[in-house]
């Protein structure tokens, strides 16, 4: 099977029974590979009152049709379940070397089923599959832990681990693979610290087939000549993401304060040009990849002991070092370091913090809720104190360690109003205030509020930033195009930031597969993906889908106090007008719920009869579904 | 000619591995290459590139005369390698490599392709 290892593998975590199929063609060829097999896999097999962190849930672990291969660049691998954060659909992906040595092992697939009776990891080696003890290594961080295992078992094997925050079951736990690489969002370690496995070690040293191996490095190498040269190449490979830092300043959509402010006025002391010349070891990469975005930093603080990590990113910088207001990047670098080593998402882990900073700003939560510590903006020591206590779900962590939704809902006293999330997972590094179109990416996310879904920063300022009209359909193809590079798992930014065309990685894996697949097939699968994982959503959650694209208040009513946002904010008719005319984009009512129509059309009817079923499937547009979902307009790079 | 490595420059992306092996063995499976990269992580933090350097050590090994030098560079002819792996131990740095897939041992053969794909100048041609 061209492309792909060849092999599923289930795992009955319950009774240690491993079952080997051959991964089906018809299967892979319709979902295409991570994202896609999670979806399918998730409203398939898990119950809907499942508890995501009970035995009903399901863990899957999925590379993808691109992962593996000569290409630009087929580094990914994914992760689903359902998550603890938003109780819907969860797929969360990563790179590094993970997916092309499972793939090399001849795995294409992997779900863990109920819960092992004990701490376990999973031992892949080619064709050895063994659940084995965990004993010796649980409540290791996970950075330690990766270490500690390549000592055990050999360099040549890739390893993902969860930490203690995975274990707690704190829902913004994340899965840590290469020193530094997470499949970070969605809660994702949470739920394997549920099935109780530790971690995951896979060497493979099998090939993997191709169809037509000779087009495919032709083509592979000729962009790799041409982006050699791109305008954005230098800086990307300089400094990575962290190149936005100031970029998002500048253009006052830079959570600072908990998102209180969207300018920081020290962000040069945070910025990459700071992380460079201070703290960075060496420039690192994902498998095959030439842009080496990863920035490998040692952070040094008199009185802490040097510590290493892969990052900090731009989105660490922003939801850690500007939301809690960090002025020194050896503090946001050492706080990445925490939150990698611990287990936690530094995205939702860094704005939990802050808004816990802005509770206690408040008066919200006081010393005598911090074991007699103070929780102030940008002081590291304080930051430890209280993330540790996260981690261990001490006294008022455990109350954090929800998330701002679960902690708001806890704390009351209207707390919610500053939480920056949408259905339970928080926002990425951009404020919308001044981005209307981001706010609605966000709050209508499968995910919850995950840019990689939707990104429009600089789609809203080429449409206007004060104009909402005519965005919503942009939105809708964005949130086809961008997931579908998780689909295929290969890294999107080659499109972003270098402009390989979507249509040269059609290319590659008709290729790699011999598949007569098109680019406009790939946009049907990744829009059939969206809404499958709505009505996912719909059937776990109730309806109608409406109530749950809610914006947050601080994001529509709050004007941006200073900076170059001044006086901005989106308004709630605004907001309200925008989910009308992405609702009509997407095909679904006006009450958010998606119409038997168009998931006809996307061939999954089977998806309306359950929504009918429960008084939750749309009712028919007066003049029918647009022919086209959604509106291509290429965001411009930085 | 040489490959000359600039270890400080290498990003672990493993695309000289991939090129190799595609070009020498017709596969995707970085782990039958002629490089190896090994990774210093946590600490210190560095990667270094290993590949063979030409210094004949493999050929003088062979008991066979199944390594020839063919302008710069030592080709292990494989019609006559009987796969014993002598060479395999006579190697003083330890870059002649085996894979239970491949019907001999792999070395550098100088083709130069690794460096055509290296993106950060840590593998270089020089004279």
């Amino acid at each position: 099977m061209d492309g792909f290892g060849g092999t599923t593998l289930r795992i009955n975590l319950a009774t240690g029974e491993i079952k080997r199929t051959p991964t089906d063609p018809a299967f892979a060829r319709e979902w295409m590979g991570a994202r896609g097999f999670v979806s399918k896999l998730l409203y398939d097999e898990v119950p809907r009152d499942a508890d995501p962190l009970g035995p009903d849930n399901i863990f899957i672990v999925a590379p993808g049709v691109m992962t593996g291969s000569f290409s630009p660049v087929g580094s990914k691998i994914g992760f689903g379940c359902i998550s603890p954060a938003t109780n819907g659909h969860a797929d969360s992906s990563m790179g590094g070397h993970l997916g092309p040595e499972l793939k090399y092992a001849g795995y294409d697939l992997i779900v863990l089923e109920k819960i092992a009776p004990e701490a376990q990891y999973l031992y892949i080696d080619n064709d050895t599959v063994e659940l084995r003890s965990a004993d010796k290594y649980w409540g290791m961080g996970s950075i330690d832990l990766e270490k500690r295992m390549k000592d055990d078992l050999g360099e040549d094997f890739q390893i993902a681990t969860i930490g203690p925050a995975g274990e707690n079951g704190i829902v913004f736990s994340c899965i840590t693979h290469d020193f530094g690489r997470q499949a970070g969002r969605c809660g994702v370690g949470a739920v394997m610290g549920s099935k109780r496995i530790k971690a995951i070690a896979v060497r493979g040293t099998k090939s993997l087939p191709a169809h037509d191996l000779d087009a495919m490095t032709k083509l592979t190498c000729d962009i790799i000549e041409r982006t050699k040269t791109h305008p954005n190449m230098a800086p990307w490979q300089k400094y990575g993401t962290a190149f936005f830092v100031g970029w998002s300043n500048e253009r006052g959509c830079f959570p600072t304060k908990n998102f209180q402010k969207t300018y920081h006025e020290d962000w040069k002391k945070i910025d990459g040009e700071r992380l460079v010349e201070e703290c960075l070891v060496t420039h690192k990469a994902c498998f095959g990849c030439w842009m080496n975005c990863g920035k490998y930093s040692r952070a040094r603080i008199p009185g802490k002991p040097d510590t290493y990590v892969e990052g900090p990113e731009y989105e660490t910088i922003a939801l850690v070092g500007g939301s809690c207001a960090f002025t020194n990047i050896h503090h946001v670098a050492y706080a990445n370091y925490l939150l990698d080593n611990l287990g936690m998402d530094t995205m939702s882990g860094g704005s939990t913090i802050a808004f816990a900073m802005e509770c206690y700003q408040r008066g919200i939560i006081t010393k005598d809720d911090l074991e007699g510590n103070e929780l102030r903006w940008g002081n590291i020591d304080d930051f430890e104190h209280f993330l540790r206590m996260i981690a261990a779900r001490r006294g008022i962590g455990d109350v954090f360690a929800r998330g701002t939704k679960g902690a708001a809902e806890s704390l009351g006293q209207d707390t919610i109003a500053f939480a920056s999330q949408a259905k339970g997972m928080e926002f990425s590094g951009y404020d919308t205030r001044w981005y209307p179109a981001q706010l609605l990416s966000y709050c209508t996310s499968d995910i919850g509020a995950h840019h990689n879904r939707s990104w429009t920063i600089t789609t809203d300022i080429e449409l206007g930033r004060e104009n909402y009209k005519g965005k919503a359909p942009v939105v809708v193809y964005l949130q086809h195009i961008r997931p579908l590079f998780d689909t295929w798992s290969c890294c999107r930014l080659f499109w972003g930031e270098l402009d390989v065309t979507p249509e040269e990685h059609v290319e590659t894996i008709r290729h790699l597969t011999g598949w007569d697949v098109t680019l406009d097939e790939c946009f049907l699968v990744s829009e059939k993906i969206w809404n499958l994982n709505r009505a996912h959503y719909l059937e776990r959650n109730g309806g109608p889908g409406r109530k749950h694209d809610v914006a947050p208040a601080r994001h529509l009513s709050e004007p941006v106090p200073d900076g170059p946002a001044e006086g901005h904010t989106v308004g709630a008719e605004n907001f309200e007008a925008m989910l009308d005319e992405y609702y009509a984009a997407r095909g679904w009512d006006r009450d958010g719920n998606p119409t038997r129509e168009v998931l006809d059309v996307l061939g999954i009817g089977f998806a309306a009869d359950d929504l009918e079923k429960i008084g939750l499937l749309g009712k028919p547009l007066p003049g029918g579904i647009p022919k086209v979902r959604g509106q291509k307009l290429k965001p411009k790079a930085m | 000619m040489k490959i000359k490595v600039t270890k400080e420059n290498c990003t672990g992306c493993k695309l000289c591995l991939q090129i190799c092996t595609i070009t020498h063995k017709h596969e995707i499976n970085p782990k039958m290459a002629a490089i190896t990269i090994d990774a210093h992580f946590p600490e210190p933090g560095t990667f270094e590139p290993r590949l063979c350097v030409q210094c004949g050590a493999c050929a003088q090994a062979c008991p066979v005369d199944a390594i020839h030098l063919e302008g710069d560079a030592y080709v292990i002819d494989e019609d006559e390698c009987t796969n014993c792996e002598i060479c395999v131990d006579a190697c003083p740095i330890g870059v002649m490599f085996t894979h239970p897939d491949a019907p001999t041992p792999i070395k550098c053969d100088l083709c130069l392709k690794c460096t055509e794909v290296c993106n950060t100048s840590a593998l270089t041609v020089v004279e």
